[in-house]
């Protein structure tokens, strides 16, 4: 995962649109619900202040061709607000200021029954008045009365304030709200590709059977192609491994029918150099089909290293099967091959790559080996399981002992000797791929040691 | 001994065929499973030597079914598989061991020795000839009532000696058949071995004679 570049995060995106888009309902609702209140106040204030001055207006009468106006106390007592807000008025008759402040402007284009309201300032506050005119009419005569009123808006702009927090409250709870929901709906939607990671993660490396638990419908294709890769995966795992096994057939049989052509030509010839001739040749099909088998090996190995299939084993009882599968070998060159150690190793590893790294060392034992020599496999399991291989050969060329173990890298007193180089390399990349190393030791008194602890 | 081998590849076949009656051995070849079934059904072996890959099936096959009846004939299977992945399957289904090819005969010979003395037990047909009596299988020699112990080459040396009594072998034929070919082991290293083999036979009427520029010759003195 370490390589892999990261861009953005999915459940963060999901939930910053979530959030924004709260956050932009929650300011729309805070201004609707404050633009509908100042609507709903000052709709409430023109009813009083229209009630007011109608109340007025009737209460002009014409008396002996004068204008009679005795102001109702009722017009005013309606207007009075908790905030006391201020009052002023103004009656004109056709024009004239008769009574009232006089600075307070009729305003122009009142006719008859109507009347305007409008906001404005007056002595340095906001007000809210209104201009109505009624005609009386007498004998012979029509007088027009016009009635300016305005009252100031404290107790308007309180309310507005109060609901405008509430209103803030509102929104801001809406908003908390919303977040903590988005939050939780990109979480449980993300949730369900964590579940999906996780059933990947928890599968063993062998596993590449198909994913057949519900997935939601979002996710089908991502899963469809994930169970198509594993296919081809394990198709392609699966031919590597025919192609191992079908390639060391290929290469075996043929040399196994000039190996054997050779031999039997062998026992028949007598003449000194076509037996030298038919020797180097048997020579050669050994060295090249046991640098075949070891090259399939390797890549064998190569090719598990990667996904080790382990299982509990006793490396004892893998010590004894090689060195039973391999004593007549051992006895055809009158070499004694022997277990030593402890009784049993419990470890967990794989099976198939171990048992090769170690015959692969026998093996190499056997060959340096002078004749009627002993080798001897010592399994022990402090201070790590290892299995250590020695023989009473020439050892190691002192100089050359750390680069043995690279690949087709042979001692230089090996040249007598068939061997493809590569027995060292497999028992390395063996003793690696379970965390281990392989360790050569030459013994005072003659002879070699190979270690590999896991 | 008697053993069946079964194997399509018709040069390898030969070779084995030729190798083995060299070492004394009577050798029935099966090309492929049907022959297979037939020779076990009427002949008796004492060792079976199995190719895996036939043209009419699968060896593993054959071994299976014939572990399944009651046959109890050692089986040696010969295998060009990759070494690291067919070799439990193999002994698992009951085989008694295997090699992989190309092999080198003498290993061949070595693991029919090994398989067949694990599994003669105790009943061993000893040659007995000029005061001795050897046990090829076990590998048992007794001098003049003596028991003697040989070293595998040794075994070998007199094994072949045994099998062909006044025959002359070349130091190069004995060469050829005790040391492998990665021994790079002098021909005069015969004279070792022949060398022991005489000390051993001393108390018998067994002689190996010299003969000069020819080789050595098993000879019954008297």
């Amino acid at each position: 995962m370490a390589d892999l570049s990261v861009s953005g995060s999915l459940r963060n995106r999901l939930a910053l649109t979530l959030i924004g888009g709260a956050a932009v309902l929650a300011i729309l609702l805070f201004f609707a619900v404050r633009n509908y209140a100042v609507q709903v106040a000052q709709q409430g204030q023109n009813d009083i202040l229209q009630a007011s001055v109608t109340s007025m207006l009737d209460a002009a009468v014409i008396r002996n061709n004068k204008v009679e106006l005795d102001l109702p106390y009722s017009a005013f007592s309606m207007l009075a607000t908790p905030a006391d807000d201020q009052v002023f008025y103004a009656i004109l008759q056709d024009g004239i200021h008769i009574s009232g402040y006089d600075d307070l402007v009729f305003s122009a284009g009142v006719s008859g029954g109507n009347s305007i309201f409008e906001t404005g300032k007056m002595r340095g506050v906001t007000i809210r008045k209104i201009s109505a005119s009624k005609t009386l009419i007498g004998a012979n005569q029509r007088i027009e009365i016009q009635i300016v009123l305005a009252q100031t808006q404290d107790a308007l702009s309180d309310t507005l304030d109060q609901i405008s927090r509430n209103a803030a409250v509102l929104g801001i709870g809406f908003f908390a709200l919303a977040a903590a929901l988005s939050f939780w709906a990109s979480s449980a939607t993300i949730g369900q590709l964590g579940k999906l990671t996780s059933s990947v993660t928890r599968r063993g490396p062998q596993d590449l059977s198909p994913f057949s638990k519900p997935v939601p419908r979002e996710m089908a294709p991502l899963v469809t192609s994930l169970n198509s890769l594993m296919g081809r995966l394990e198709q392609s795992l699966s031919q590597s491994e025919d192609f191992i096994v079908e390639a060391a057939h290929r290469v075996r049989t043929p040399l196994a029918t000039v190996r054997s052509y050779a031999e039997a030509t062998l026992q028949r010839v007598n003449k000194e150099e076509n037996r030298e001739a038919m020797r180097s040749m048997i020579k050669a099909i050994d060295e090249s089909s046991r640098a075949a088998g070891q090259l399939l090996d390797h890549a064998m190995i190569t090719f598990r290293a990667d996904h080790l299939e382990r299982q509990e084993l006793d490396l004892v009882a893998l010590a004894k099967e090689l060195v039973l599968r391999l004593t007549p070998i051992a006895d055809m060159k009158d070499l004694s091959l022997t277990l030593q150690g402890d009784s049993i190793v419990p470890y967990s590893g794989d099976f198939v790559l171990i048992q090769n790294a170690v015959r692969n060392l026998i093996d190499n034992a056997m060959k340096y080996s002078p004749a009627e020599g002993s080798i001897q496999v010592i399994v022990s399991a402090g201070p790590s399981p290892q299995i250590t291989v020695c023989d009473r050969g020439p050892g190691f060329p002192n100089d050359e002992i750390e680069t043995l173990t690279t690949r087709f890298q042979r001692g230089t007193n090996a040249t007598n000797t068939i061997g493809s180089g590569l027995g060292l390399t497999i028992a390395r990349d063996v003793a690696a791929a379970h965390g281990g190393k392989i360790t050569l030791t030459n013994v005072q008194e003659g002879g070699a040691c190979v270690t590999l602890s896991l | 001994m008697k053993f069946l081998l079964v194997e399509d590849n018709q040069d390898l076949a030969n070779a084995i065929v030729s190798r083995m009656e060299m070492s004394g051995h009577v050798i029935d070849h099966a090309r492929k499973l049907e022959d297979a079934t037939v020779f076990v059904a009427t002949g008796e072996y004492d060792l079976i030597l199995l190719d895996i890959m036939l043209p009419d099936g699968d060896g593993r096959a054959f071994l299976r079914q014939h572990r399944a009846s009651d046959f109890d004939t050692p089986v040696i299977v010969l295998t060009a598989r990759s070494q690291v992945s067919d070799r439990i399957g193999s002994l698992d289904l009951g085989a008694d061991d295997y090699v992989t090819k190309p092999f080198d005969h003498a290993e061949l010979e070595a693991r029919c020795r090994a398989v067949l003395r694990r599994r003669a037990g105790n009943t061993t047909t000893a040659i007995e000839i000029g005061g001795i009596a050897f046990d090829p299988v076990a590998g048992n020699l007794v001098v003049q009532g003596q028991a003697v112990t040989l070293r595998n080459r040794e075994l070998r040396l007199l094994e072949l000696f045994l099998n062909a009594p006044g025959q002359i072998f070349s130091k190069n034929k004995l060469s050829d058949r005790l040391f492998s070919y990665d021994d790079d082991a002098s021909e005069n290293a015969i004279e070792v071995y022949i060398g022991r083999l005489r000390k051993h036979l001393q108390p018998s009427t067994l002689r190996i004679t010299t003969l000069r520029g020819l080789g050595y010759r098993l000879d019954l003195d008297g």
